[in-house]
């Protein structure tokens, strides 16, 4: 059941050193010194290369959660409204100009993600259901966002508004130690929420009624997949932004090799999100690209919208 | 014991009251709308009544913590669903989530016990979506097995099963039942109760109208007060069929 989780790991062992060579600054590790190296690797690349991972792994493992809890393959995190919530913090935080303090945008972003974790709580109410609490969901991502359009459009300065349009694209572009310490430990903690939702959400395979029947409380788990999608996602987007597909794409590629359990999905998918992400971060950095390099958002919404097409229509060829 | 004291719920249910034994096929019978599965449920513990009490072994149901309630009573909803295409062995499985902490060695046991009395050892490791209808109803019955619950709930687990996997799924319930556990199922065809429960318990519009031995609660009488229907049962005792003229 756990058998791609040492694959992954080694494809992690493997991502992560050549990820730190790569740039527009090439490191040779076997050549002459390169100037600064030190401080590239150290500064830059390192916490960058640690961000993609965790920011990945909440991605991946919150994905996998997801799908299982809503027993949708076509589910992604971005469902209960949390990446906006998030994103809506981030946002203001532009808006109101306290960007500059070094910890304004991640905090303000944390708590738009705590505001739509407990607007979710409260609107689900005491059932626990899995529909309303889906619609509530959706509410808040539109609510979120017609509240992000409304920041934009009445922007104090034309710099807010760049700002905040390149910073809602997603990218790990220029990142500290700060954000490193910031996301980890959020991170481990959602997944750690996730994994102990994990029985329960392999009983709703069975359905509502006859996981009730095996003893899951439908509300403990929706408070335990609440704290986990809010902390990952929430951790994720106050250090790098929207970045959309990976919580959708990471566990349809690792659950063929899983028993097809939600439980033996949520820790391979998570190392599979961090690869990811540090594979398509280290190549958008590569890329050659007028005026910069590709945004990670941008890119990986690229590779994940012509995905989700393919799968759409596996499921229209499934149903025909 | 298994019991329903004065249980209402709703306008589904008024005032029922049945005690249940290990060791028998308790029936429930009635027409569509009657409260059958909101009953079932009930006795699961999946509903909490606005009046009266269920109670396993005289403690109160609700009561009781899920986890031992889940140990003690297996459900099978009236429209089972896979989420996922799992295989047959990892379906059953999930009938071992309420004994979390068991050594795994107990747990395969049991796990391959309810796959071998529900004769699915060559689908073991068959995905879901590849079994037919009647495999797949084994299949989800052996999820309840693999709890090895004290009574085995099932609402109408012979809907879209045809003769032959019917009365081999009814073979199974028997055995169970020979086994000591406390078997109650919803059950739509008459002639299945008659011939194969040991009691019936008849529900119209809420009410438990009959409660006995198959030949008492499902007597041509109660059939034509219940479902309006005139009906005369035919046949030897245990394979009994219904007669009726078309309405």
């Amino acid at each position: 059941m756990t058998r791609p989780v040492p694959l992954l790991l080694i494809g992690l062992a493997i991502a992560l050193p050549l990820s730190l060579l790569a740039g527009r600054v090439w490191i040779d590790p076997f050549g002459d010194a390169t100037r600064n190296a030190a401080v590239i690797l150290m500064e830059l690349r390192l916490p960058r290369a640690l961000l993609a991972i965790a920011v990945g792994a909440g991605l991946g493992g919150a994905g996998a959660a997801m799908q299982g809890y809503l027993r949708n393959p076509l589910a992604d995190p971005g469902l209960f409204g949390i990446a906006p919530g998030a994103a809506l913090g981030a946002v203001l935080s532009m808006w109101l100009g306290y960007a500059v303090g070094p910890y304004a945008l991640p905090v303000f972003a944390l708590v738009g993600a705590a505001g739509a974790m407990a607007l979710l709580a409260l609107i689900a109410g005491r059932e626990g259901g899995v529909a309303l609490f889906t619609l509530a969901g959706l509410m808040i991502a539109s609510l979120s966002g017609a509240l992000m359009s409304l920041a934009i459009s009445l922007s104090p300065t034309p710099f807010a508004l760049s700002e905040i349009v390149t910073w809602l694209m997603g990218a790990l572009v220029d990142r500290s130690w700060r954000d490193v310490w910031i996301a980890t430990p959020l991170t481990l903690a959602g997944l750690g929420f996730l994994v102990a939702a994990a029985r329960g959400l392999d009983a709703l395979t069975l359905g509502e009624t006859a996981a009730r029947s095996l003893g899951v409380d439908p509300r403990r788990l929706q408070t335990l997949m609440i704290a986990g999608i809010g902390l990952t996602v929430g951790a994720g987007v106050a250090v790098a932004g929207i970045i959309s597909f990976v919580g959708l794409i990471v566990p349809h590629l690792v659950r063929p090799l899983t028993d097809r359990r939600p439980s033996s999905l949520i820790v391979p998918s998570a190392l599979a999100g961090a690869l990811l992400l540090l594979v398509a971060d280290s190549a958008c950095r590569i890329l050659p690209l007028a005026g910069g390099e590709l945004r990670l958002g941008i890119a990986l919404s690229l590779i994940g919208a012509p995905f989700f097409l393919h799968l759409l229509l596996k499921m229209r060829r499934g149903l025909a | 014991m298994l019991s329903v004291e004065d249980l209402s719920l709703a306008a589904r249910l008024s005032g029922v009251s049945a005690s249940l034994y290990p060791g028998q096929v308790t029936a429930i019978c009635g027409p569509n709308g009657a409260g059958k599965s909101t009953l079932l449920a009930s006795l699961a513990g999946l509903l909490a009544p606005d009046e009266g009490r269920v109670a396993l072994g005289g403690e109160a149901l609700l009561a009781m913590p899920s986890q031992a309630r889940a140990q003690a009573i297996g459900y099978l909803p009236q429209t089972p669903e896979v989420a996922w295409d799992v295989s047959v062995e990892v379906l059953v499985s999930l009938g071992r989530i309420p004994w979390a902490g068991v050594p795994a060695g107990e747990a395969q046991d049991a796990i391959d016990a309810a796959i071998a009395a529900m004769d699915l050892d060559e689908f073991r490791h068959r995905p879901v979506s590849r079994l037919s209808g009647g495999e797949r109803a084994r299949a989800l019955m052996a999820r309840v097995l693999a709890t090895r619950p004290r009574w085995l709930l099932a609402d109408e687990p012979l809907a879209n099963l045809d003769l032959g996997h019917a009365a081999a799924l009814i073979a199974r319930f028997r055995e169970q039942a020979a086994a000591g556990r406390g078997v109650v199922l919803v059950l739509h065809d008459l002639a299945n109760a008659m011939n194969h429960a040991d009691r019936v318990l008849v529900l119209d519009r809420g009410s438990l109208v009959a409660d006995g031995p198959p030949r008492e609660a499902l007597a041509e009488d109660v059939i034509a007060r219940v479902w309006g229907v005139r009906a005369n049962w035919l046949g030897e005792e245990g394979g009994l069929a219904l007669s009726h003229p078309p309405c």
